[in-house]
């Protein structure tokens, strides 16, 4: 087996050593009747490295890849161009195959990474500080909502209609076994968003508002009100970032007054993957550092005074208060944590805005363009790269059928919203830099031809 | 000495003086070069992509424009390629040499599984394109999570979660909703402590009361304690098998049989399941929940520190109570995701959904072309070779390390020592930083809890015995330099990047993010 370079010999001689007569012998703490005899039966035995990437094509071809079709899908996960660059920095072996940096004289690699991460995660989402990742946006957005009864002792979320629901569905999930009330109700096919209704809501149990931007139909709203609102009441403004490539074009939710931002950085340096690894941003104000989820990369200095970077303020984590930790998380996202610092480096702040600016001049042609085929409306007054159009019939019938014939359309709101059949027409579109004015024109006459 | 005609000299004198390698004018030291962060080299006006022309539009930005400097450095392409490529040299990595960090089984991660997850039918499809668009992507899922089913001779597999303790939330989520659907509160979760910190941590974030079980002399679960405390208000016993000590509990069908009987659930910690792989099933024991750590046992790289996977089995008792979404083969060989609008058969009353989208794909593609590279002899293999060199290791070293558990019988995947017998004032973090300057990795140190100065060794089953030979050799020198108190070993380590660092000093003024020193 070519991952394996004992030899029999090697496993004669080792044995020997230890004094064992057969591999059995350091098996014997294996009650007899739980140790299989032979190999697990029906399974294949060992296949060459030919075989299996074989194999691995034939499935991987059974998918339509982005890159084959007219794209236009978003919903929480963004198909930018991701520089070649990128994937080959974070191929290199000393990044790939090294573990969490518990020895930080041997991983400053890794630490010096993770502290620029943090910093430009940081002025990114207009916060004080930002942690070294969290598995991803929605797992980062629960953690939010158990920071926000952390510091308040309050536990009452309202969540915004905006939010993404698979978000809503994890904190729902959560809840039923924290007992945290959440106030939830989907959305409604507006222009406006609902943020009056939230400040309407706000009363002295609440720990917390959760409100994406842009939101999950593609609306930008000032949080100022919200975040004024929320803190008069003595809750927390909690703002969930989905695409921050929107934040090189729109103000940073930290700007407005959000206590904790929480968001998906998928969008930046991280492939779509099917929906994983991606990689959650967790940030906050400084005040609340030490109540925060994860992993924290600190500056100091080493014994002959240069500067050098660590793990800190480990006593919030689960390795050292164990029951006590301010959440359980340990593995990260690591690697996408550098592949974002990398594409965050390249582009600098130029080029992000270059990038936001792109994006989102194209997705107003393709608004422009989509709201002209018949029996499409466009609902927003505002937004980034991503917009909800309002069809003639069930957008997800329509998905499939333009699925079928080659071309990737957007997300239904059926598929999102399943138990709200009444925006059940809604589609949303995202439009980035990876879209031409060709696709742009394919997707609407398929509109037209679909919608006739 | 010998010169060339130009009275260059060929050969260099004889060195005596490397104690007293000068200083550097720019701190470099040969291949060994300073990096400065990215605020102190780049520029906000500098990029290294380029962009078409943005067509003129209008904005619709909702009068939100952002016009503040954000403070985000460029660096062209050439500057960042170096940038990244000096800090990976101060790392060190699997694909230096052994990294023999017990309980997290960093064996080696095939070059095979990073082409395969690359291939644009898994790496560029998005996770709401309708499922007629990805059915060999939800196929690699379904095929995975069969194997995971056979190895571990479990009922069902949650594929979703996103790392071991994402798992453990999965597998205790399961617990309470199986309890509450009985109609059956029960508030308390047993935890041995030599643990790791995330089942604790696990069980309280999901609102569990966490009491320890004891541990017997020889390093195992104490069966007489552990059935004395079970009763009515006992949810779950959280059990690692193999435990991080490096040993199997023996009684594991025992303990399994008798939390059933007292109505509660068995959870079993998966992060060793690379020392049974192949050889034992979780099922057959009666295990009712188990993650597997897919970026351990199963190769996927942990990429310092991430991304990870932990998919959990189920038994039959808990398999209906799994998070959604899942897949399920149809009779005409499709396959469907089961999301919120259709959830199926399998799992009717699943506890609902911990994570957005499907799961850790990209974790999937490497894992699925691991096994079945390996098949079912090759894991059987790597079980009993991960086995054979942490035997191997506490053989060859228990005559000059203590070894706590060295009389209980042969260890499993990893060896575990202890700082006793070291020279007053000696301590197991001495060993680990003289091992940096040995060129290896250090263990685990001061894990588990239960022993003062835990060394825990794992050297999984990809390293040679030449590896291994000369590991031990480098760990016995630096175990008879701290029995002998060899003053010279506190201040290691001196050859790699950093000297030791001050983590008291990061704690108590904590640092976390660059501020430009021209700003404060
Ligand atoms: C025994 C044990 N349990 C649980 C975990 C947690 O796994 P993860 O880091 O993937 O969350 C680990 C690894 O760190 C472990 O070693």
């Amino acid at each position: 087996m070519r991952y394996l370079p004992l030899t029999d010999t090697d496993r004669r001689d080792m044995l020997s050593f230890i004094g064992a007569s057969s591999i059995d012998d350091l098996f014997v703490d294996v009650p007899a009747q739980a140790r299989l005899p032979g190999t697990i039966p029906g399974l294949p035995d060992h296949a060459s490295e030919m075989a299996v990437e074989r194999h691995m094509a034939r499935l991987a071809k059974r998918n339509l890849s982005a890159g084959e079709a007219p794209f236009f899908l978003g919903a929480g996960a963004y198909r930018h161009h991701i520089p070649a660059s990128v994937d080959h920095l974070i191929q290199r072996g000393e990044f790939l195959t090294a573990y969490t940096p518990y020895q930080p004289e041997i991983a400053q690699g890794t630490l010096q990474v993770l502290f620029e991460f943090q910093t430009q995660v940081a002025r990114l989402l207009g916060c004080d500080v930002a942690n070294a990742s969290m598995y991803d946006g929605s797992t980062a957005c629960w953690e939010a909502i158990v920071m926000a009864r952390r510091v308040t002792k309050r536990g009452k979320a309202l969540l915004s209609s905006g939010l993404h629901p698979h978000y809503v569905s994890v904190a729902q999930t959560m809840a039923k076994f924290t007992g945290d009330a959440l106030a939830y109700r989907a959305p409604t096919l507006d222009a406006a968003t609902d943020i009056d209704a939230l400040i309407g809501a706000i009363d002295k149990d609440t720990s917390c508002v959760v409100v994406q931007y842009p939101d999950i139909l593609g609306r930008v709203a000032d949080l100022t009100p919200l975040a004024e609102a929320a803190q008069a009441a003595g809750a927390l403004l909690v703002a969930v970032v989905t695409e921050p490539v929107a934040l090189g074009a729109i103000r940073a939710p930290g700007s407005m007054g959000a206590d904790i931002v929480v968001g998906e950085g998928q969008s930046i340096g991280v492939g779509l993957q099917f929906g994983g690894p991606y990689l959650g941003l967790f940030a906050c104000k400084q005040k609340y550092v030490r109540q925060m989820p994860g992993r924290l990369c600190g500056e100091t200095v080493d014994a002959s005074g240069k500067r050098g970077f660590v793990l800190t303020l480990s006593t919030r984590e689960q390795h050292i208060r164990r029951e006590k930790a301010t959440s359980n998380i340990c593995t990260n996202s690591g690697l996408c944590a550098l592949a974002f610092s990398v594409h965050m480096t390249l582009l600098g702040e130029k080029g992000l805005r270059d990038l936001a600016g792109l994006n989102h001049a194209l997705a107003c042609q393709a608004a422009d363009r989509l709201a002209q085929v018949p029996g499409v409306t466009l609902l927003n007054d505002s937004f980034f790269n991503e917009f909800t159009l309002i069809l003639s019939k069930d957008a997800r019938d329509v998905v499939r059928t333009l699925a079928d014939k080659g071309v990737l359309a957007g997300v239904s709101l059926g598929r999102l919203f399943p138990a709200a059949p009444e925006i059940g027409n809604g589609l949303v579109v995202a439009v980035t830099e990876t879209v031409t004015p060709e696709d742009i024109e394919t997707l609407a006459k398929a509109l037209e031809e679909e919608l006739a | 000495m010998t010169m060339l005609k130009e009275g260059r000299p060929t050969a260099p004198a004889p060195v005596e003086d490397a104690h007293m390698a000068p200083a550097t004018a720019t701190g470099n030291r040969a291949l060994m070069l300073e990096e400065k962060l990215i605020f102190e080299i780049g520029s906000t006006e500098t990029t290294g992509v380029d962009f078409a022309q943005a067509p003129l539009t209008g904005s619709r930005l909702g009068n939100l424009a952002r016009t503040d400097v954000i403070g985000l450095p460029g660096l062209s392409e050439q500057e960042t390629v170096r940038h990244y490529t000096r800090l990976s040299r101060q790392n060190y990595a699997i694909d230096l040499g052994l990294f023999p960090l017990g309980s997290c089984t960093m064996k080696h991660n095939p070059r095979l599984n990073e082409k395969v997850a690359r291939m644009p039918g898994f790496a560029d499809i998005h996770p709401l394109q309708p499922q007629s668009t990805v059915q060999g992507a939800l196929g690699v899922i379904n095929e995975l999570a069969f194997w995971l089913i056979e190895l571990t001779g479990m009922h069902g597999v949650a594929m979703t979660p996103k790392a071991g303790a994402h798992g453990e939330l999965c597998g205790l989520l399961c617990i309470r909703a199986a309890l509450e659907a009985r109609g059956d509160a029960r508030s308390v979760v047993l935890v041995p402590e030599s643990a790791h910190g995330t089942n604790p941590a696990t069980a309280a974030f999901c609102g569990y009361k966490v009491e320890d079980i004891p541990a017997t002399p020889e390093g195992r679960v104490d069966l007489e304690a552990l059935k004395a405390r079970l009763g009515p208000d006992v949810a779950a016993v959280m059990i690692t098998n193999p435990n991080t000590c490096g040993l199997f509990e023996r009684d594991m069908k025992t303990i399994s049989d008798a939390v059933h009987a007292a109505g509660a659930f068995v959870y079993c910690d998966g992060a060793n399941f690379n020392a049974i792989v192949g050889r034992v099933r979780p099922g057959d024991l009666g295990v009712d929940a188990m993650h597997i750590n897919l970026h351990k046992t199963f190769s996927t790289p942990h990429g310092g520190g991430g991304p990870g996977s932990g998919p959990v089995v189920l038994s039959e008792a808990l398999a209906p109570f799994g998070p959604l979404p899942y897949t399920a083969r149809m009779a005409d060989g499709t396959i469907h995701l089961i999301e919120e609008e259709n959830v199926g058969e399998e799992m009717p009353r699943s506890f609902g959904r911990m994570s957005a989208f499907h799961g850790q794909m990209g974790m999937f593609t490497r894992a699925l072309a691991y096994i079945l590279s390996h098949g079912a002899d090759g894991l059987r293999q790597v079980a009993e070779d991960a086995v054979l060199n942490a035997n191997y290791i506490l053989r060859s070293l228990d005559d000059v390390l203590d070894a706590p558990f060295g009389q209980s019988g042969p260890c499993m995947h990893e060896a575990l020592f202890s700082d006793k017998g070291l020279a007053e004032g000696f301590t197991t973090l001495d060993i680990a930083k003289g091992l940096i300057d040995e060129g290896f990795h250090p263990m685990t140190m001061y894990f588990p809890l239960v022993v003062h100065g835990a060394m825990l060794v794992e050297p999984t089953e990809t390293e040679s015995k030449a590896a291994l030979d000369q590991f031990i050799l480098a760990l016995r020198s630096l175990a008879e330099r701290a029995k002998a108190g060899d003053d010279a070993l506190k201040g290691a380590p001196y050859h790699a990047p950093r000297r030791r660092l001050d983590e008291t000093l990061a704690a108590r003024k904590p640092v976390l993010t660059w501020t430009d020193p021209g700003m404060v």
